[in-house]
């Protein structure tokens, strides 16, 4: 029976034309129709399961992508539309998670890992070095075992 | 009658499948012959039982039988007898009873191509498959019972969503299921080494081929549901990091690792905990992701109807199997003989290298995906985590990964030359970033990484040829019969790298150097995109078997010449109601065409909103997995990797 | 030592995975709650009396609620029986009719009933933008012209007597 309202829900949330748009045309300006894509891009489609505003056919998106091309014709800079947007749905309707506070681990979380791997892979290969109780060679047997591998070393 | 013996059929697949988990095992330890022989028949007969469970479920939708709720839900007598069967598998039910059946059959193929294996080791790797199975129909049975009847009987089905009627789609979940599934041979195998606390070469050629052929269906799987998603959502989009994405893809990240790193464990026995470690984790994110599918922690458009109380249920079976096989690893790991030393520049390192970057890439998706249900849960704070951040970091780790992946294969095993090296490479380098700027400055600017990214694949491209060109030692005499008897495994591996090239190049024309346009059109009205001038023609009131549609007709030219008729069509379907855009691609070598229908502008219906997209060198991007999936069944099928199995004729080659 | 390392890492994810379960990712708060209502002006349902403001709701001295709803959207069926006995019980609804057309709008009413104080036609949806609506039906529970809470989705059985009448009823003292 839950499942029957979810789904009674997502279609009511969700009921909406799923073709192009008629009263939305782009901006004349390619200028200001590129900074509105740009802008589009990074708005989430509320109604949508992670899309975004330029992705999606909802009838929502469509509103939103109208008013987004508003604004900017209007003289609002990027920062002013997307903020325009984050004040009537907050921060989650930016795909683009802001970079701020908690969220910032997650930006450096890529450089972060990197290290913490490279120093995992510098950890066990410097603890491998010394190979029990094996004498270490004299230059010479060096010499003569760098030329035997290499000979035979296959690619 | 037919579904209550499917139904009977899984119970019996269940109890055969807890005896091969158990009695062999026990067996294994305390030496009992006549307890391991139990393995193989359990596997056959484990197969043989789900199979007619899973053929039962196939049955009631062939014929409608809508007294089954499961069919009543996901089917209809309206829709084309293809997509009735594969609305089997397209519902939530039906695509675990698919993973048990997958999960059987490679248990009965490693049954079958193991018979030569220590007897120990086979057991144990029987076993642990079995366990898993296991879990899958205790899942079934208990919580997800795909033959649960219906009554009073309802007399039409609630249809399909008419996005996956499409034959794309139909073929996505099996191909990536037999990706995903597939990766649990390699973690039997991983599991069963760290119960026999041994791995060395013979167990790397063993794995090789199962990762090789999980890996190939996995990335056909996952290019299959980009290529419907491109055609089908009508925008050209065909990666959009969604959750149920991301989770198909870790599993491949973490694969891909897996075959690199197996190399070496062969090669030089060496890496074997790691190998083993990432072995465990492949099949892990596999399973995560059947999780994350199912439970509605994370909103997804692949979301199946969500239910926390399965989603408990997975999730103590994530618990008992990754938990208790890591578990297994931080204890038993130790007992693996280290092996083989290495310099810090080799092929060794490379492969290290590489692991490394695919295996952080895994990492941050998974940060990525998860992180909106971590912050919800400490915070409160509802964050979305969307393209703009895995594009970054995601790009930021392939930059090195593919710098490497042209270094590699001409790298020397266990010491290599630095100098020689890059001294040999310089000139295949300096073409590609010579190519990549001669085109940055031709397209007159533009974004600066369209030109990176095209750089790189060049040198994934041309470095690859050139370590071939080497080998073969091209330009000297009898270059052919040297190319000729390549092992195929080399081959397999230069077609994968080039191929590999090839896509980041076609996804560098497609992301970078499309356009489009977005206008009213009417009759006879005409519009030039991408070196093509398209026009107008009429529209045209259709219908198919369940939905009526808008198809308009478009002539395409160029320079004068005509070229297609291309009909895109806006459609309704009725059950359920929902409205879809099936795009127009005209596909050449250098770029698609695309023409999308929307609504009329007016009521007389004579205009129209058109949306009409060129993605240059989309195609590259499919033909490129194409070339890597050929590389590695061609990989698959070397004669080496037989030396482990079966031997049909007592002598080889 | 960290050879247990993948073990623990895993416990954590699984750990978050299992809180993940109890909540709901697609339940979005609103960020307007204590913030003033945002100004509007709407028309009448085409033909009919009234329409109403910001101002309109400023000036209630008791609680008021907003309701944006259609007749398109099958779950506000399911809810219109419970704005019924919201103003049975003597609560004001304001409703909005989301993108309607004006002779659906008034046969839904007509047919099964008009919970609303007053009534307007929001046609563009750009007030319920304003309001952070991103489907319908949602409620938004005010007082003295402060938004107290958002509802999203129908008010049904389950919620109504246990979650939104208590909030009422707080946000009225």
């Amino acid at each position: 029976m839950r499942g029957l309202i979810s789904l009674l829900i997502f279609i009511g949330l969700s009921f909406s034309a799923y073709a192009i748009g008629v009263d939305e045309m782009p901006l004349k300006d390619p200028a200001q129709e590129a900074r509105a894509q740009g802008i589009m891009k990074q708005l989430r489609c509320l109604v949508c399961q992670n899309e975004s505003i330029v992705d999606s056919g909802a009838d929502l998106a469509k509103d939103l992508r109208i008013i987004v091309r508003e604004r900017i014709t209007q003289g609002d800079t990027d920062e002013q539309v997307l903020a325009f947007m984050t004040s009537r749905y907050g921060d989650w309707v930016l795909l683009k998670p802001p970079f701020e506070g908690a969220t910032i681990i997650l930006w450096f979380s890529p450089i972060l890992l990197l290290l913490i791997g490279f120093y995992i892979i510098y950890r066990n290969y410097s603890k491998r070095k010394p190979l029990g109780e094996v004498a270490p060679l004299t230059p010479e047997e060096e010499r003569r075992l760098n030329s035997l591998l290499n000979e035979g070393a296959e690619k | 009658m037919i579904v209550e013996a499917g139904h009977f059929a899984l119970i019996l697949a269940c109890f055969l499948a807890i005896i091969q988990g158990t009695l062999p095992l026990y067996g294994a330890m305390r030496n009992r012959g006549r307890l391991m022989a139990l393995s193989a028949p359990a596997a056959y007969g484990q197969f043989f039982f789900v199979s007619i469970s899973f053929g039962a479920l196939i049955y009631a939708f062939i014929v409608s039988d809508f007294s089954v709720a499961n069919v009543a839900r996901n089917s209809h007598t309206l829709k084309p007898m293809l997509y009735k069967i594969a609305a089997a598998w397209g519902n939530h039910e039906g695509s675990i009873l698919f993973w048990a059946f997958i999960l059987s059959f490679y248990g009965a193929a490693v049954a079958y191509f193991g018979r030569k294996l220590p007897r120990t080791f086979y057991v144990r790797v029987l076993g642990i498959q079995a366990l898993v199975g296991v879990g899958f129909y205790l899942f079934l049975l208990l919580t997800s019972n795909p033959f649960e009847r219906l009554f009073p009987l309802p007399m039409e089905g609630n249809g399909l969503n008419p996005l996956l009627q499409d034959p794309g789609l139909a073929f996505h979940p099996p191909l990536l299921y037999m990706g995903y599934v597939g990766l649990s041979v390699t973690f039997s195998f991983a599991v069963g080494a760290l119960i026999e606390g041994r791995v060395d070469a013979a167990w790397a050629r063993w794995v090789r081929p199962w990762t090789l052929l999980a890996w190939c269906f996995l990335t056909s799987g996952i290019t299959l549901g980009s290529w419907w998603a491109y055609y089908e959502l009508g925008w050209g989009g065909w990666w959009f990091w969604d959750p149920v994405e991301n989770a198909s893809f870790m599993p491949w990240l973490v694969a891909t690792g897996l075959l690199h790193s197996a190399i070496v464990v062969e090669k030089r026995d060496t890496l074997k905990a790691w190998t083993i470690l990432l072995a465990i984790i492949a099949f892990s994110f596999s399973l995560l992701g059947t999780f994350i599918v199912r439970s509605g922690v994370l909103t997804s458009v692949h979301a199946f109807a969500t239910d926390p109380e399965r989603g408990v249920f997975i999730l103590l079976f994530l618990f008992i199997v990754i938990g208790g096989s890591l578990l297994l690893f931080a204890l038993r790991a130790d007992k693996l003989q280290p092996g083989g030393l290495f310099a810090p520049i080799s092929r060794e390192s490379m492969l290290v290298v590489n692991n490394l970057l695919l295996s952080v890439a895994a990492l941050v998706v998974l940060f990525g995906t998860l992180y909106p249900l971590l912050r919800d849960a400490l915070t409160g704070d509802k964050i979305t985590v969307g393209p703009p951040f895995f594009n970054l970091a995601f790009g930021f780790l392939m930059i090195p990964l593919l710098l490497v992946m042209g270094l590699g294969p001409s790298t020397n095993w266990k010491r290599a030359d630095l100098i020689g090296l890059t001294s040999r490479l310089k000139f295949v380098f300096a073409a590609a970033v010579v190519a990549s700027l001669a085109h940055f400055y031709i397209a007159g600017g533009g974004d600066m990484m369209a030109a990176v990214w095209l750089g790189l694949g060049l040198w994934v491209f041309l470095s690859t040829f050139y370590e071939w060109a080497e080998r073969v030692k091209l330009f000297k005499s009898d270059a052919m019969k040297r190319i000729l008897r390549q092992p195929r495994a080399s081959v397999g591996m230069s077609l994968g790298h080039l191929g590999m090239g090839i896509v980041v190049i076609g996804m560098a024309g497609s992301a970078f150097w499309g356009t489009e346009d977005q206008s009213i059109m009417t009759y006879g009205d005409s519009q030039e995109i991408g070196g093509y001038e398209v026009r107008f023609n009429s529209t045209d009131g259709v219908s198919g078997p369940n939905y009526s549609a808008v198809r308009a007709s478009f002539d395409v030219r160029k320079n004068g010449r005509e070229i297609t008729t291309l009909e895109p069509e806006a459609r309704t379907y009725f059950a359920p109601p929902m409205p879809t855009t099936e795009a127009a691609i005209y596909s050449t070598f250098m770029g698609d065409l695309f023409v999308v229908i929307g609504e009329a502008n007016n009521k007389a219906y004579d205009q129209w909103a058109v949306r009409l997209y060129y993605k240059p060198l989309q195609i590259w991007l499919w033909g490129g997995v194409a070339i890597m999936v050929i590389g590695g069944l061609i990989s698959l099928s070397d004669r080496r990797f037989r030396l482990g199995a079966v031997t049909r004729r007592q002598k080889d080659e | 030592m960290n050879k247990f390392i993948p073990l623990a890492i895993f416990c954590a994810i699984a750990i978050a995975l299992y809180v993940g379960l109890s909540l709901n990712p697609s339940n979005i708060p609103s960020v307007l709650i204590n913030d003033p209502v945002p100004e509007f002006a709407l028309p009448a349902v085409g033909g009919e009396e009234g329409g109403f403001s910001s101002a309109d709701l400023a000036a209630e001295d008791g609680v008021v609620l907003v309701n944006f709803f259609a007749s398109w959207c099958m779950p506000c069926y399911v809810e219109h029986p419970f704005l019924m006995e919201l103003k049975k019980r003597g609560y004001k609804i304001y409703g909005v009719a989301y993108k309607d057309k004006s002779w659906d709008t008034n046969g839904f009413i007509k047919e099964r009933g008009n919970p609303y104080y007053k009534l307007a036609a929001d046609n563009k949806g750009r007030v319920a933008i304003d309001f952070g609506v991103y489907g319908v039906p949602e409620t938004y529970v005010i007082k003295n012209g402060i938004i107290r809470y958002k509802h999203a989705g129908p008010i049904q059985e389950m919620d109504f007597e246990d979650k939104v009448i208590p909030i009422i009823e707080s946000v009225d003292k």
